[in-house]
């Protein structure tokens, strides 16, 4: 068990990677001719969905109140977000090699810092996709916009939408939670190591 | 939800309440009165909620009208007619390019034909939900139908045949489905006097053979058998796999006013075909390959197209050249349908004309053959002694017995035409247990699996010929029905009367889990193979090659792309290829052009389409989308220009005011 804050650093830097496999975000998109509603996924390289056609579907969706056409290839963060991600993964592998609980903390707190900004960046491009809205659009409502809610779910026009982190978002969160585990135990196994330290230093001779 | 049910039943308990005292009431429940119906809660054993799923798919053939429809059990709901034999302008079906090629025969392009026998391709004896084949009684055709898109995908067409009605009834794997004649032919057709007919005329039963893959039929090998009238058949199962029956009437020999002339013999013939001896005379090389003229046509999902392919051999065998072969079971008389039991053992004879209905037993035939218990010959084919091969008769059961179907309980159900009613009867016992009237002159019945080794006894559904006064008047000419009936029971209990499309002829009813899930939702646009696909709006183009035009069109919520074409003339041939892009469930769009000689095109998702359009006259004419497709489907439209034969009008194309197609 000495051990077990590395390795838990290790899982947290390794665990990121899961972000190149499971989708981090879902919007989800309920009407009565949707029953089973019509899922957008959100992965750190691309856009995805129930089936191949469901980005080409939110779009014909979304043309009808003059949003713009969702296009990954405009998405830059989609082409540069990865690397960042893989920078992560190497800071993380770097703080376990070093086996120093205060880069623990500090690759933990980077990540917060990461997210956060990753998350402001979601809401702007919501944002311009609810507000930024053709002249020509077939049906315009005054007042209204469609942007989706960051998390939760709200009503626009005849569909709720729903906006939940998905599979890696939740194991990217439990990653963050393991780097302060790492460092949280990693700091009291130094602190009981050096009371030790000092126990064996001063107590001999009472056991003598 | 439960407390609908609640009200629901509350309802029927005070009506039927209200029955009572007013001393009008049938306290015995018999199954035809309303009140009846009321008091056994009939109503709620068939009502499926709004949004909520029947159990059983039930596929009823069209009849006279060439198609089959898809209804669901026990509600009655009607779901979709799929264009199999006749056209079909609603789904451009024989009008559009890519499926007239199915139509196409050795007699040039058919366009309708009679539709009879459903039958789902089974496995191991039990239906497996993969396809089902429907025959063509008038052109001898058997068409495929595939039941994960539903929609027709082979049709295959019968040489040396005349009125395919024997037809196509499967084997336990479906390694064959047949096709027997019910009509004497020459052989080889010929100009021949139609007195004839005992020289001349042979009747051919056929096995068509199932690639287990991907279903696609080939006529394996054909039978030549004499001049009877083949009506029905069915394949054995369990102990008797491998043998094929077919019923005969006419084995008089007859070719006029057979109404008496076909109804002399006290008994005519069940043929007894050994199919695994057939494959080994075969694989011997003890046929005759024969000189033939049909057409297979195979609907492929990729091209979205039809190719339809002419054969011109056919592999026969001649019984007499092929001891153990065939063997007739002499049957009173003239009978319809042969029907086998799940276990396999007993063969029902339905003698139309006979006071009695005959059971073969399988296993006394079996023990007839070794013994050589013949009493005759007829063209190399022994027929066996009738005391030698009966298993059972039961006695007077009704009038005109046409068809038998199982519950898999022990239990038979046999139709009366005459008489007009369905009698329940025991296996081996032989006593009548139940009758219940239909309304009127009942043909087939079905079982879900009723005809497999595996029923579904739950439900019975009689497949009625007349209606009389059983519904609104609609003119001279009235729907056919079907009857529904609870068969959990020992007596059975009508449930349902509903009116069907064309003539309900015969029918197959599956769970519905074994299809459900497997219902392709749309076409992968990236899988579309179609020559003249157009994989974009970037792809949309007119191209003109002398007098032929082709406009590479594409549909999208809510426009056709292009949507303007200028520069066509009056004479040209223009053939527009229109290109489904939507990729979501239930978005079909549809296209027409006005002056059209043939029908619209009904494309669905992924799917490309074809429709040839021959302008007459100058003028610029309008298409629109035929299927609401969104709420801007009404201004999904557009405009063709026509001009002079001789004009100088460039070609031009474009969608929107401002743009052009990239």
């Amino acid at each position: 068990m000495k051990n077990l804050p590395r390795l838990l650093m290790v899982v947290a830097a390794l665990g990121l990677l899961s972000l190149f496999i499971f989708p981090m975000w879902r919007i989800t998109l309920l009407a009565p001719q949707y029953p089973d509603g019509v899922t957008m996924y959100i992965y750190i390289n691309k856009l995805g969905g129930e089936s191949s056609g469901t980005l080409q579907n939110v779009n014909i969706l979304n043309h009808y109140v003059g949003m713009k056409k969702i296009d990954p290839d405009a998405i830059p963060e989609l082409s540069y977000f990865p690397y960042i991600v893989i920078g992560l993964v190497v800071l993380g592998l770097g703080a376990a090699w070093s086996n120093n609980p205060r880069l623990f903390l500090a690759w933990g707190v980077l990540m917060v810092l990461v997210s956060m900004v990753g998350l402001y960046d979601f809401y702007l491009w919501e944002y311009d996709y609810g507000h930024n809205l053709s002249d020509t659009a077939p049906i315009k409502i005054e007042g209204q916009s469609y942007q989706p809610p960051l998390i939760g779910s709200a009503k626009i026009l005849n569909f709720i939408a729903v906006s939940m982190p998905h599979t890696s978002g939740w194991l990217a969160g439990i990653c963050i939670l393991l780097s302060f585990v790492a460092a949280w135990v990693s700091f009291k196994k130094k602190k009981n190591e050096s009371t030790e330290k000092y126990k064996l230093d001063t107590v001999p001779n009472l056991v003598d | 939800m439960k407390n609908h049910r609640i009200l629901f039943n509350l309802a029927l308990l005070l009506t039927s309440g209200l029955i009572f005292l007013s001393g009008c009431g049938d306290p015995s429940g018999s199954s035809g009165g309303s009140a009846g119906l009321l008091a056994d809660n009939a109503a709620s054993q068939v009502y499926v909620p709004p949004g909520e799923y029947d159990e059983f798919y039930g596929f009823f053939s069209g009849g006279f009208s060439g198609q089959l429809s898809v209804y669901g059990l026990p509600s009655g709901r009607l779901f979709k007619v799929i264009p199999v034999f006749s056209l079909d302008g609603e789904k451009g079906y024989g009008f559009n390019e890519e499926t007239k090629p199915l139509l196409n025969t050795s007699h040039g392009f058919v366009p309708w034909d009679d539709a009879h026998h459903p039958e789902l391709s089974q496995t191991g004896g039990t239906t497996d939900g993969r396809w089902i084949f429907i025959n063509g009684n008038n052109t001898p055709r058997v068409a495929r139908i595939d039941l994960t898109t539903f929609e027709t995908a082979e049709i295959i067409e019968i040489p040396n045949s005349g009125g395919n009605h024997s037809s196509p009834f499967t084997t336990e794997n479906s390694e064959y489905v047949v096709a027997g004649t019910r009509f004497g032919v020459p052989y080889p057709q010929k100009d021949v006097a139609i007195n004839s007919y005992a020289e001349n005329f042979r009747a051919m039963q056929t096995f068509i053979s199932v690639d287990p893959e991907n279903g696609e039929m080939d006529i394996a090998f054909q039978v030549l058998l004499p001049a009877f009238d083949f009506d029905l058949s069915h394949s054995g199962k369990g102990k008797s796999h491998g043998w094929t029956f077919f019923t005969s009437y006419n084995t008089e020999n007859k070719h006029s006013l057979l109404e008496v002339a076909a109804s002399q013999n006290d008994k005519d013939f069940i043929a007894a075909i050994n199919w695994k001896k057939a494959e080994e005379y075969i694989k011997e090389g003890k046929f005759h390959e024969v000189p033939a003229n049909y057409a297979h046509n195979v609907y492929n999902e990729k091209t979205h197209t039809a190719t339809s392919t002419m054969k011109d051999k056919v592999k026969v065998l001649i019984p007499s050249e092929c001891p153990g072969l065939v063997y007739f079971l002499p049957t009173p008389k003239s009978p319809h349908g042969v029907d086998v039991d799940p276990s396999g053992e007993y063969i029902v004879g339905n003698g139309k004309l006979s006071a009695d209905l005959t059971v073969h037993s399988f296993s006394k035939m079996l023990k007839a053959i070794e013994n050589k218990a013949f009493d005759a010959e007829i063209e190399g084919i022994p027929v066996l002694k009738f005391e030698e091969v009966v298993a059972g008769v039961v006695k007077e059961p009704g009038l005109g017995p046409l068809h038998t179907e199982f519950d898999g309980k022990g239990n038979a159900y046999t139709t009366f035409f005459i008489s007009s009613e369905i009698v329940k009867w025991k296996l081996g016992t032989w006593e009548v247990v139940d009758r219940v009237p239909c309304y009127y002159s009942v043909g087939h019945l079905m079982i879900p699996g009723g005809d497999s080794k595996t029923p579904e006894g739950k439900y019975m559904v009689a497949l009625n010929k007349i209606t009389k006064d059983r519904y609104l008047p609609t003119g001279p000419e009235v729907c056919h029905s079907a009857q529904l009936y609870d068969i959990s029971g020992e007596k059975m209990k009508l449930l349902l009367d509903f009116p069907t499309i064309g003539e309900p002829h015969y029918a197959q009813g599956i769970p519905a889990d074994r299809i459900q899930s497997k219902s392709k939702k749309f076409y992968p646009i990236e899988e579309n193979e179609h020559p003249y696909r157009a994989m974009g709006e970037k792809d949309a183009r007119v191209e003109r090659s002398g007098n032929i035009v082709h406009v590479y069109m594409t549909t999208i919520r809510s426009h056709f792309a292009p949507d303007n074409i200028e520069g066509i003339k009056v004479g040209d041939k223009v053939y527009f290829h229109v290109t489904n892009l939507e990729q979501d469930y239930d978005v079909p769009h549809g296209f027409a052009v006005m002056g059209a000689n043939n029908a619209e095109l009904l494309v669905m998702p992924g799917q490309t389409e074809t429709f040839l359009w021959e302008p007459k006259k100058e003028g610029v004419f309008p298409f629109y989308c035929t299927d609401f497709c969104s709420a801007l489907h009404q201004e999904m439209q557009g405009y063709i220009r026509v001009s002079n034969q001789n004009s100088n009008i460039a070609l031009k194309w474009g969608l929107g005011e401002d743009e052009t197609i990239q």
